[in-house]
């Protein structure tokens, strides 16, 4: 079907490299490969785009039938969901970024000296508390949904962020102790015998040590909690209301509205999604592992 | 939140220092305060561990008791032993039946249409072309989209019978020949189920790809190479090294994306509220949590979604195993 023989595609240099680790060559792609590609890509994204470029629209424009591609943009609909009639989003978002941020500070508070204890100088069965923490990931989250609401019930922590806080962390934990094994696991040991001869303690080692050398590894585990506690709706939704209720809660009010409203859906979705699409791009590259729990790199 | 008994590790602990490559603390074993020492090893896992334990073993357990109890919110001073009966309940009531065909066919689905497109992507990205960077972020874009948002905008921009974008185009490609009364199917009414899979599967195709490309870009180079040599055409090394090589892959792709899809409720809960056919089991859940309010009811559900993700778990902690194993051992 194509015009390129794979033989031609093979022409190695004679002379390779003795170094293991060579830059790796991809196989090159004919053009049909790479309009394949595109498409592909393209009809991805689609969805995502025609949301974006809707917000941007006037209400009769984005409900016309047909779509309105070319039709004149408007901001007025962001403005409206700011400061028009209906609720107001700022606590939800206040809300969600709390609940994602504190969440993600103490997951890493507690998963680096746990990957430290695990990767460094490991613990006997360091494994066997590997795949304890996976394991309770791989069930599912809604069999615990009753017990939790009831003890927030009992507390008085029902539509507290702080209860929600604490749900979050036990969700990421397990995924950021993955994580971060990973990254510690490729510190030079050598750096902490030396530190150890010195006599570096436990708090200065994580400090002066396992901070700095796995500061992109630290980044990357935290935009992944982030991602996860922002995006959870089950058990925001059964945990919280009118005062800790988070962004994806207040989507859902969404869910049954009637009549000419779509832009303004679009323009919610958007803005709630924002957050997660930048932090998903600055981890893109780490994003595999986050998603397979540690698994694959 | 909850964790399974059966771990496919066991073998580490009898072989010699599992597989890392950096020696055991162990035990009781050092020298003076040896326990002590071995204890100030495990001091900074320990806050970690509690807080797992506490926080997802202790739920399940209390959801374990209460699945044996009569518990209804309505009436809070009648709780007391019910034995199987909130069991027997789940496996009489039609609808808890068909929530639970649904959560299986609706994962099933999902998993393998994406795992066939995520193979077929991830072959594509492997390959060099222009705007390789660009096109590999177009595809992971839908995973980046809140699930409640994305669901939203599916339900009202996409699948919606008159501004949605399916029949928008449908109309606009009649439209060019003149045909002035496009069919407009109204996706959510007469085809809920599979509204609910196309969004579920734009969404977690970026998932499958993303571990699978990860796979193909894990082969081995050298064995390539040594193919290419010894004339294996395309075909050739993508059967016999490629796919014995991605096997691995693409069963933690598929467990995976099976665990996350078993436990949807963002997609069912926004597109169709769980009507026409399309509750699974965690939407069914909810219901009976906050609408039904009969907790006894809503925790043998509970146990019985977990019993019947066991399997699932099992294999996948197996796969991930598998795939530790090499890592550790470098």
């Amino acid at each position: 079907m194509t015009t390129t023989d794979p033989a031609t595609t093979n022409d190695a240099p004679v002379t390779r490299p003795t170094a293991t680790r060579r830059p790796r060559r991809r196989p090159r792609g004919s053009a049909i490969t790479g309009l394949a590609a595109w498409a592909v890509g393209f009809t991805f994204v689609l969805p995502v785009l025609w949301m974006a470029l809707t917000s941007l629209h006037t209400e009769a424009d984005a409900g016309a039938g047909r779509p309105q591609v070319f039709a004149s943009l408007t901001f007025a609909n962001y403005s409206d969901f700011f400061s028009g009639g209906g609720a107001d989003p700022w606590p939800p978002i206040i809300n969600s970024a709390t609940a994602a941020i504190l969440s993600t500070l103490l997951v890493l508070v507690l998963a680096v000296p746990a990957a430290y204890a695990l990767s460094v100088k490991p613990i006997e069965k360091w494994t066997d508390v590997m795949f304890f923490f996976l394991s309770t990931k791989m069930l599912p989250m809604v069999a615990g949904l009753l017990p939790v609401y009831l003890i927030a019930q009992k507390t008085g922590l029902l539509d507290n962020i702080t209860f929600l806080i604490l749900i979050y962390t036990a969700m990421n934990l397990p995924i950021a102790v993955w994580m971060m094994r990973s990254f510690l696991a490729e510190i030079p040991p050598a750096l902490f015998e030396a530190a150890e001869i010195d006599g570096a303690g436990l708090v200065t080692i994580l400090r002066k040590i396992v901070v700095p050398l796995s500061a992109p590894g630290m980044a990357a585990t935290a935009l992944i909690c982030f991602i996860f506690s922002w995006n959870e709706l089950l058990f925001a939704k059964s945990l919280t209301g009118t005062v800790a209720g988070t962004a994806p809660v207040f989507l859902t009010s969404f869910v049954t509205s009637q009549g000419l409203f779509l832009a303004q859906v679009s323009a919610a979705a958007i803005v709630v999604s924002l957050p997660v699409l930048i932090a998903g791009f600055a981890a893109q590259d780490k994003l595999v592992q986050g998603l397979s729990l540690g698994a694959v790199k | 939140m909850t964790t399974v008994t059966e771990q496919p590790n066991a073998r580490t602990s009898s072989s010699s220092g599992g597989p890392g490559d950096r020696p055991t603390v162990s035990g009781g074993s050092g020298r003076g305060s040896g326990g002590g020492a071995a204890w100030l090893r495990r001091a900074p896992l320990l806050p970690a561990l509690l807080f797992t334990i506490v926080m997802t073993q202790l739920p399940f357990l209390a959801t374990l008791v209460i699945s044996f109890m009569h518990y209804q919110a309505y009436a809070p001073d009648s709780h007391g032993f019910a034995g199987f009966s909130n069991f027997k309940a789940v496996f009489q009531s039609a609808d808890l039946r068909s929530s639970a065909l649904t959560t299986v066919y609706l994962t099933v689905t999902v998993v393998l249409v994406s795992l066939v497109l995520g193979m077929g992507i991830a072959l594509l990205l492997n390959r060099s072309f222009f705007g390789r960077g660009i096109v590999r972020t177009m595809i992971i874009t839908p995973f980046l989209v809140v699930p409640v948002a994305a669901a939203l905008f599916f339900k009202h921009g996409i699948f919606n019978p008159s501004s949605g974008l399916i029949n928008g185009v449908i109309s606009w490609v009649w439209g060019l020949f003149g045909d002035t009364t496009p069919p407009a199917p109204d996706w959510l009414s007469q085809f809920p189920l599979l509204s609910v899979e196309l969004q579920l599967i734009w969404q977690w195709t970026p998932f499958m790809t993303l571990i699978l490309l990860a796979g193909l870009q894990s082969r081995s180079h050298d064995v390539l190479e040594a193919a290419a040599v010894d004339g294996a055409g395309p075909w050739r090394t993508f059967a016999s090294i490629t796919l014995p090589h991605m096997r691995q892959y693409l069963e933690l792709a598929g467990l995976l994306g099976s665990i996350y899809v078993v436990q949807n409720f963002d997609s069912v809960f926004t597109i169709t509220s769980g009507s026409l056919g399309t509750a699974n089991l965690p939407y069914t859940v909810y219901t009976t949590v906050f609408n039904a309010q009969d907790y006894g009811l809503a925790s043998a559900q509970g146990v019985i979604v977990v019993i019947a993700s066991i399997g699932i778990a099992t294999l996948a902690l197996r796969t991930v195993f598998s795939l530790f194993q090499p890592e550790g051992a470098r």
